[in-house]
């Protein structure tokens, strides 16, 4: 089975490639980029006008399997993964069971090797349970396919058990993931601490509850010389120290959400769960200070941290609610619209924070168009548009608040070890 | 009014100057021998009230009977909300029996604004979380007024734990828009720097003294010590510093009146020679209560 991708604007970050070609795919693999490929028994793809990138990677997302199989399954994750041009997905430990050993990793592996329309790559837990006080199996986990370790919703609040675990992780090649909370500064908390916080009646989750942890995890990266990656930054704060410590040269990286990046308190209709996630949306300040962290460099992916909820336990009243929103299928037009086309970022910068920014965190062998890399490529237009209504969502949840929006541009068509993973219609 | 009573913020002046008139109306009507009117006859009032309540929960279904409209109450307790249903599960139902309002009380700031964008019925806030509780602050207006030509130029001082108080915030929204010089203070966790932005006219301070200093009307706040979620100041020293006691009264001005939503707690909050004093007012607010509780609920479903 082979895929000839026919005249489409090649960007290839990681070849520093960028012109109009064709991309060859053969038995899984690419086998070359060029313009005389042979195209004796392939299927052809005509990309004229479109964009073709090597497949998006989303290094922060929910898939609820096991456990929480009404609000997604690896099965559903990865069809609304497709559907947001991503071909690999890394999925969060906060099953039920957590993913805190090599059995439920492997479990998840062995699940999406039969289920999943894209790659999907478990992140372990660092602590048993995400409990937060016994490090977690983080070598058999790696031997059986995790590719880094997050206690993501509850992060480690005991230094030294985070010191444990980094010099455990740098010690088996893993990158340490922290969702980064002082969960006594933001208890109770359901939304930015501000002005708006106070007019609501609702408490607040000040940004010093993420700035104090990236702060000190920073300092332990330091201590250990762990790989440490900050998810879903959300502060100026933490932006700043992220940056000042990759300037120290400490090998540090963050990502970035589509809502943290396009959305600020402001923007949040009032008590409506689909605008409640950790860390909040915050002020514009912070929007802006995310933004550009993205554009110089300081922030190296944009992840969705894809949270589906079933519509249950998101009717309730805003306290009640769980915290979360799904983003696969909105990222890369939000990107787009947020970050291209105001001209903050080139098309060449924006398929590197989905491609190679998170390779380089994750070294999963992908990311790139060259020659005997995995056939995943992700084709986009960056012209047509399109309304996002969620009903339609391959996800299981419809909790997003970005339904009903207006795009331009978005993903044409998703290829995976060579298939045709998902399609436009 | 479009559909039912949410909050002060979104009330235009002109609507809260008609609803305190029209209560004006109502007042002689509570010392009248026959207290009932037929304006609501057949109409169905249900409160629900998910949070403890008496004088709010009295008020309204006393003003629905006065009006001559049907009222059914409903405390958490004793209904299905205790099985496990959800919110809006629970208000689903009720909605199903056709009452022409639903007067609800939530402990969740924001639940009858959630709630209203997915029922049909007028739904009316008597109290929600931290945020508003509309019918106390128009019956505090409604109580100043009865002492006071106008509300515009009045300095008005609100002392206690605003940080969590609906009372506050209800009462801020709807004196601001009347040109009120409004003095919030209480102890330093519980005064959020964030207050000054609810509304223009908004002044801070942590000094009990400061506050009351020409002030018209001293507007005390009960310590909410069950929406403490931490400690959030010392509960032993807070009388010493944020209680009212007689002697502050000197520094207001010579008619200033004492309120406070009720139920008080003496001898944290304020003294009881406070309480008792002359100038406190507090049974003034329980009694407008319900005239201003009339007038919502006839020019919501009347």
């Amino acid at each position: 089975m082979a895929i000839l991708i026919k005249n489409g604007r090649v960007i290839d970050p990681a070849s520093a490639t960028d012109r109009i070609d064709d991309v060859l795919i053969v038995g899984g693999k690419i086998a070359g980029v060029g313009t005389s490929l042979p195209t004796a028994g392939t299927e052809i793809f005509d990309a004229s006008g479109l964009i073709v990138a090597p497949g998006f990677i989303d290094m922060h997302v929910h898939l609820r399997e096991p456990g929480f199989e009404h609000a997604e399954t690896i099965e559903s994750g990865a069809r609304a993964a497709a559907a947001g041009g991503f071909t690999s997905i890394c999925a969060m430990p906060n099953t039920k069971p957590v993913n805190d050993s090599a059995t439920v990793t492997s479990y998840i592996v062995e699940k999406a090797r039969r289920m999943a329309v894209v790659n999907v790559f478990p992140i372990g837990a660092i602590t048993k349970g995400s409990q937060g006080e016994e490090l977690a199996a983080l070598g058999a986990m790696k031997a059986a396919g995790a590719v880094a370790v997050s206690d993501d919703g509850r992060p480690v609040m005991n230094s030294r058990v985070m010191r444990r675990a980094m010099e455990f992780a740098r010690s088996y090649g893993l990158p340490v993931i922290d969702h980064c909370e002082d969960l006594n500064l933001s208890a109770g908390g359901d939304m930015h601490e501000g002005a708006l916080s106070v007019r609501w009646g609702l408490r607040g989750i000040p940004s010093a509850s993420e700035d104090v942890m990236v702060a000190r995890d920073l300092v332990l990266a330091q201590l250990t010389g762990a790989r440490f990656h900050v998810a879903h930054i959300s502060t100026r704060n933490a932006v700043a120290m992220v940056e000042y410590a990759r300037l120290q040269g400490l090998p540090v990286t963050c990502e970035a959400t589509p809502h943290h990046f396009s959305l600020t308190h402001e923007d949040m209709l009032p008590y409506d769960s689909n605008y409640k996630m950790k860390p909040p949306l915050r002020a514009a300040c912070d929007r802006g200070a995310v933004v550009d962290g993205i554009v110089r460099g300081t922030v190296s992916a944009i992840a969705t941290d894809h949270a589906p909820h079933a519509g249950s336990d998101k009717m309730q009243e805003f306290e009640a609610c769980p915290f979360g929103i799904i983003g696969l299928e909105t990222a890369l037009a939000s990107a787009l619209e947020e970050l291209v086309y105001p001209g903050k970022i080139t098309l060449n910068r924006l398929v590197e924070l989905f491609t190679t920014g998170p390779e380089s965190v994750l070294r999963l062998g992908r990311g790139t168009l060259s020659p005997g890399a995995p056939g995943d490529v992700t084709i986009f237009g960056a012209d047509f548009q399109w309304t996002y209504d969620v009903n339609q969502s391959c996800s299981r949840s419809r909790n997003s608040p970005f339904h009903g929006r207006t795009f331009r541009g978005g993903p044409v068509a998703t290829i995976v070890n060579g298939e045709l993973a998902w399609r436009r219609a | 009014m479009p559909a039912g009573l949410l909050g002060i913020e979104e009330l235009e002046r002109p609507e809260i100057e008609a609803i305190l008139s029209r209560a004006k109306d109502f007042q002689p009507l509570q010392s009248q021998s026959l207290k009932k009117l037929d304006a609501l006859r057949g109409k169905l009032i249900v409160n629900l009230f998910y949070e403890a309540s008496t004088r709010t929960r009295t008020s309204f279904e006393i003003a629905a009977k006065r009006l001559g409209a049907d009222a059914v109450s409903i405390t958490a307790a004793s209904s299905s909300v205790s099985k496990g249903e959800s919110l809006v599960d629970t208000l689903n139902t009720l909605a199903a029996m056709r009452p022409d309002a639903i007067v609800m009380r939530h402990s969740a700031s924001g639940a009858p604004h959630f709630l209203s964008r997915h029922l049909p019925t007028p739904i009316i806030n008597a109290g929600d979380g931290t945020h508003e509780h509309p019918t106390q602050a128009l019956l505090d207006a409604r109580t100043i007024l009865d002492r006071r030509e106008r509300l515009e130029g009045l300095r008005v001082a609100i002392i206690g734990d605003i940080a969590h108080s609906r009372v506050a915030r209800s009462n801020i929204h709807l004196l601001a828009k009347f040109g009120v010089e409004i003095v919030l203070c209480g102890p330093a966790s519980l005064l959020p720097k964030e207050l000054t932005q609810l509304a223009p006219s908004v002044r801070l301070t942590t000094d009990i003294r400061e506050a009351i200093r020409d002030t018209d009307v001293i507007m005390m706040l009960r310590v909410q010590l069950e929406r403490q979620h931490e400690a959030n100041f010392p509960a032993s020293e807070y009388f010493q510093f944020y209680g009212l006691r007689l002697e502050h009264l000197d520094a207001a001005k010579p008619d200033a009146i004492v309120m406070h939503p009720g139920p008080i707690n003496r001898g944290r909050e304020l003294s009881s020679e406070v309480a008792d004093f002359q100038r406190s007012v507090i049974l003034n607010q329980v009694e407008n209560g319900i005239a201003v509780r009339m007038a919502v609920l006839e020019r919501i479903i009347g």
